[in-house]
């Protein structure tokens, strides 16, 4: 079981108050908060490590080399990688998939070539393939969603074919906290010859994730919705693939010799981090995966999926709100998005932070989605280990507050 | 726990406007036609002119959005209707000078001025601004066309 209240105490940021009201953060989709641990990792490696990595003799830059490939070894054990060379540190989870559509994508896909998306994507899993189907001439196919929110498998499944070269699909999606099923997919794609492309920003940080289960190519995910910091993202690949693929940057650190005409390029995951990273949050991020692994992965799941069953119940008896997506928790993270006949998300969000709750409104980076739900926008509250069933009965207030400033309003004001 | 005060934000004469929008739908004869979206909400706004001799005969909107866009919208073809494109222009930077630089509202705004408390909450600024830049364009489309006119 997960001691909320210990965990709390560990994230400072949580004890203050907003307009009034204790902080309830219920935007962890966004990003999540970070515990006074990773906090500490950052502020530790400046006062005490700060070097430039790998091409240092001196003491402190071999202690940085040390600790910032300690993080990738951790993130390496935490998604099951088959070593650290798989894993690539990027700025974010976009520039990892962009490293693929760059490095991977120019090599292999051509003219006449497909590429399979789903409608519950985010934009940074759509416009990468966008901008390469331009580059190439490739087309991009979309499997839609069923009414209940989920993936339309059976389009899928035909959309799929010998023209396919990527299927590229989200783990959970960001609105509607589908959990989609990856292993399944990952076959259908690779019996048809295509490679999987997995956009984990939301599944890594709270299910257990074990990328030789999962059965896909890539995986991309962000340290900053896992408890990391900020500037941090992550390209997991079978180490093959890197190893044919070009490199996406050029520059320091990611050579092995360089001639004037030309160079060779450093080992692997070296290749694909031209330039010096972000050693201090790689660093930290490390902090962040120690810290998730010290509670579980599977303890996260167990907590959020309760939370959110809590959530779906309590939500659906606020007069007039629909919720979005699949109907049993089991199905899906801890995201739930909801309209409410009264008022637009954007007020929805407005009142609610009077209420201290933070929540967000509007279309999510998932244009294509909120097309295919029909609404211009949705609310959206999305939970993480620091959540509890007070925060959802604070949502709950604040969303009753919403009908009676807009329901209400005219008896209000002839009361007063 | 007692209710947050949301008076100075949702006052009842916004509330009003985004349930009962006045000049709501597209004009039958309009002389000038603007819209515009706010990328970042996804907030959409449509107007409509007809302008008869420098007078800002008729406005239509519609649109979607948030209550303060769609308020601020209808309260702004409320407040144009039947006046000169002059004071248009005028009316819409003191809306501004409220908005964004929190100046004190001006007398000649009337119910206008129930948007002053947008100007505290500076991610909903944009959302009271967007029927403003957008009866902006419209003007300068109107100008232009009544140039033409002149010339043609």
């Amino acid at each position: 079981m997960l001691d909320v209240r210990r965990v709390r105490q560990d994230f400072p940021i949580l004890r203050q108050q907003v307009n009034g009201r204790r902080l309830v953060y219920l935007d962890n989709a966004a990003t999540t908060q970070k515990p006074r641990q990773v906090i500490e990792a950052l502020v530790r490696y400046y006062e005490t490590s700060n070097a430039n990595i790998h091409r240092g003799i001196h003491t402190l830059a071999t202690r940085a080399t040390e600790q910032y490939e300690d993080a990738r070894r951790k993130v390496a054990r935490f998604i099951g990688a088959r070593g650290p060379e798989e894993v690539v540190f990027t700025r974010n989870a976009t520039e990892a998939i962009n490293l693929v559509a760059r490095a991977w994508g120019d090599e292999h896909v051509g003219e006449g070539d497909e590429i399979v998306l789903t409608l519950m994507e985010h934009h940074s899993n759509i416009v990468p393939w966008q901008l390469l189907a331009r580059r190439t001439g490739a087309t991009l196919r979309y499997a839609g969603i069923t009414d209940d929110g989920r993936l339309d498998l059976d389009e899928l499944r035909r959309l799929i074919g010998p023209r396919t070269k990527l299927v590229a699909v989200t783990h959970m999606s960001n609105v509607l906290g589908t959990i989609n099923p990856v292993a399944d997919i990952a076959e259908m794609a690779h019996a048809a010859g295509a490679l999987v492309l997995v956009d984990g920003a939301q599944s890594v940080p709270h299910l257990p994730v074990d990328v030789q289960a999962l059965g896909a190519d890539f995986l991309a995910f962000s340290a900053h919705k896992m408890l990391g910091p900020t500037g941090v993202g992550v390209l997991w690949a079978r180490a093959e693939l890197l190893e044919a693929m070009p490199p996406f940057l050029g520059g320091g650190d990611m050579i092995a010799v360089v001639r004037p005409e030309s160079s060779t390029w450093a080992e692997l995951p070296h290749k694909f981090e031209a330039g010096t990273p972000n050693i201090a949050d790689v660093i930290a991020f490390g902090a962040a995966i120690d810290y998730l692994a010290g509670i579980g992965m599977a303890n996260v799941r167990r907590h959020e999926e309760e939370l959110t069953e809590l959530a779906l119940e309590q939500l659906r008896r606020v007069p007039g709100l629909r919720v979005f997506g699949p109907v049993a928790a089991s199905e899906r993270g801890g995201v739930v998005s909801f309209s409410m006949q009264a008022a637009h998300p954007h007020d929805v969000a407005t009142i609610a932070d009077g209420y201290g709750v933070a929540i967000r409104a509007g279309h999510h980076c998932a244009q294509l989605l909120m097309r295919a739900l029909g609404v211009p926008a949705t609310s959206r509250a999305s939970f993480s280990i620091y959540n509890d069933a007070d925060d959802i009965e604070a949502l709950v207030e604040a969303l009753e507050g919403v009908n009676r400033v807009f329901g209400e309003g005219r008896e209000r004001a002839a009361v007063r | 726990m007692s209710e947050p005060p949301f008076d100075d934000l949702y006052r009842e004469l916004i509330l009003d406007h985004y349930r009962r929008p006045r000049n709501h739908g597209p004009l039958p004869a309009p002389t000038a036609q603007a819209e515009g979206v706010n990328p970042v909400c996804g907030d959409e706004i449509h107007l409509d002119l007809a302008v008869d001799d420098g007078v800002l005969a008729d406005l239509g909107f519609w649109g979607q959005g948030c209550s303060i866009s769609q308020a601020s919208a209808s309260m702004l073809t409320e407040r144009l209707k039947g006046r000169p494109l002059t004071e248009a222009e005028e009316v819409a930077g003191k809306v501004r000078s409220m908005l964004v630089e929190g100046a004190p509202p001006d007398p000649s705004l009337g119910d206008l001025e129930a948007l002053e408390g947008v100007a505290k909450l500076p991610v909903r600024v944009k959302c009271a601004l967007l029927a403003w830049n957008v009866l902006l364009e419209a003007l300068r489309q109107a100008k232009a066309a009544a140039q033409e006119e002149r010339h043609g």
